[in-house]
């Protein structure tokens, strides 16, 4: 295995099914029914994907739903921004646990 | 040499392979409801995906002679529809002659104009016109926004299309109590395919009605077909496989059955008659015993002539579809 990660192993994800079927059928139909215009539109739901994509980095993921944006209509300023929103939120929830080191610190008398 | 290295095409899904599985081959028309005319290729815009690869140093145009014989078939038949594309149409000297003589006949008539050359001086007084004889306005732009339109279509390209389409809504055009229609063209701005076309719409009509007080009657989503300067595009970026697989993925067979040229017969600028101006730029001409020169023009023949097909045809059945008029199912 040369790398870890290769765009043509994307192609490859329903494989995964071939040693669990059954569990594989129900997340397909889930997954697919959650993409479903809904209360959202399918638009904002390619957007949340794509920034979620960036919190958890995963290539597959970004490689996707950045096309799916741009099928849904959305463009790189909107996309940008929702990677901000993600980035965000991942540098905020790093920052409030500062709380936590501060009440340590607090606990054991440094401040 | 293997057949693969021939020709690199030969490696997907045959189109006709794909009608057959859908009841759908051999491909005919069910009539002639749409008169396509191409002007030729003489444009003032180079757009980077333009199909026909147009530009302002191209000479095929459209003759008189072969003007004359196009308002001779209209005037032998009840063809409805007359949609006269190019290159930017406007630039042939014969446009407003022609334009005037298909009005008298009391056809609709359709222009596919870029925006831009309406505001160039020698056809500035282009847009009353369109309105004195009420041609349908269908105007390219690609996106709301400046970035992708500029990208696609040449730098300072969306500044212009808002101003000529600011002309067009004084004069009436895009106004639900007129009758002068106004619809807009969008396709994508790369390799990828367009969005849902009501989705899209909406997304257009408050964008450009809240940023620019601009209105519209409707939007047409188009997919970017694999030949032309987009072909090459996607050879040099190293998208043309995947572009093509995405098209056959989605082949859709109700899209298939509701394909364009099944109702459109396309003229081309010397006279050539070809099942749509796809295949226009593909010289692909009607063929299957049909004629493939208006010189010979047969309207029995050609009104279920049977289709000439090819690999650039998933680029109309793709997911909803595609044609001039936008998507193709609902
Ligand atoms: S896409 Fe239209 S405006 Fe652009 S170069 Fe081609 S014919 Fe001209
Ligand atoms: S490319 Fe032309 S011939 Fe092929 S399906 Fe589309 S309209 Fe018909």
């Amino acid at each position: 295995m040369e790398t870890y990660y290769s765009p043509d192993d994307l192609v490859k994800f329903a494989e995964i099914g071939e040693d669990a079927p059954e569990l594989w059928k129900k997340f397909s139909a889930w997954y697919g029914e959650v993409f479903q215009q809904g209360a959202l539109s399918e638009r904002e739901k390619a957007l949340i994907a794509l920034a979620v994509a960036h919190a958890v980095q995963c290539p597959y993921c970004i490689d996707a739903y950045t096309q799916a944006s741009l099928e849904k209509g959305s463009n790189p300023e909107q996309m940008m921004e929702a990677v901000h929103v993600a980035a965000a939120i991942r540098g905020g929830a790093s920052l409030v646990h500062g709380v936590q080191m501060r009440n340590v610190e607090k606990k054991l008398g440094a401040i | 040499m293997n057949k693969a290295t021939e020709n690199p095409d030969c490696q997907f899904n045959n189109f006709d392979d794909a009608l057959k599985e859908s009841n759908l081959f051999p491909l005919t028309s069910t009539g002639i409801e749409v008169l396509q005319i191409n002007f030729g290729y003489l444009c003032n815009q180079t757009c980077k995906h333009c199909h026909v690869q147009a530009g302002p140093h191209r000479t095929e145009i459209i003759s008189k002679e072969t003007l004359e014989s196009c308002l001779e078939i209209l005037r032998a038949s009840e063809i409805p529809t007359v949609d006269i594309t190019g290159g930017a149409p406007e630039m042939n000297p014969h446009f407003e002659w022609f334009l005037k003589e298909t009005a008298a006949l009391q056809r609709q008539v359709m222009v596919r104009c870029n925006l831009t050359i309406l505001l160039e001086s020698k056809f500035e007084h282009l847009a009353q016109f369109y309105a004195d004889q009420r041609v349908q306005v269908i105007a390219s732009l690609p996106y709301y926004s400046k970035r992708f339109v500029d990208t696609q279509r040449g730098k300072g390209v969306f500044d212009r299309s808002i101003q000529a389409l600011k002309k067009l809504n004084t004069l009436g055009f895009g106004d639900e109590t007129t009758e002068l229609l106004l619809n807009l063209v969008y396709n994508p701005a790369g390799a990828f395919l367009p969005p849902s076309q009501a989705g899209i719409e909406a997304d257009f009509k408050r964008e450009l009605w809240q940023r620019h007080g601009i209105r519209f009657n409707h939007l047409f989503t188009i997919t970017n077909m694999p030949i032309g300067r987009f072909r090459d595009f996607l050879v040099k970026t190293g998208n043309y496989e995947s572009y093509i697989q995405r098209l056959i993925a989605a082949y859709n067979p109700q899209a298939a059955a509701g394909v364009m040229c099944r109702y459109t017969l396309s003229v081309g600028w010397d006279g050539s008659l070809y099942d749509c101006d796809f295949n226009q730029i593909l010289e692909l001409n009607c063929n299957h015993g049909a004629p493939d020169h208006i010189n010979e023009f047969d309207f029995e023949e050609l009104r279920s002539r049977q289709i000439v097909t090819g690999l650039h045809c998933y680029g109309c059945t793709a997911g909803a579809g595609s044609s001039c008029g936008g998507t193709v199912v609902e």
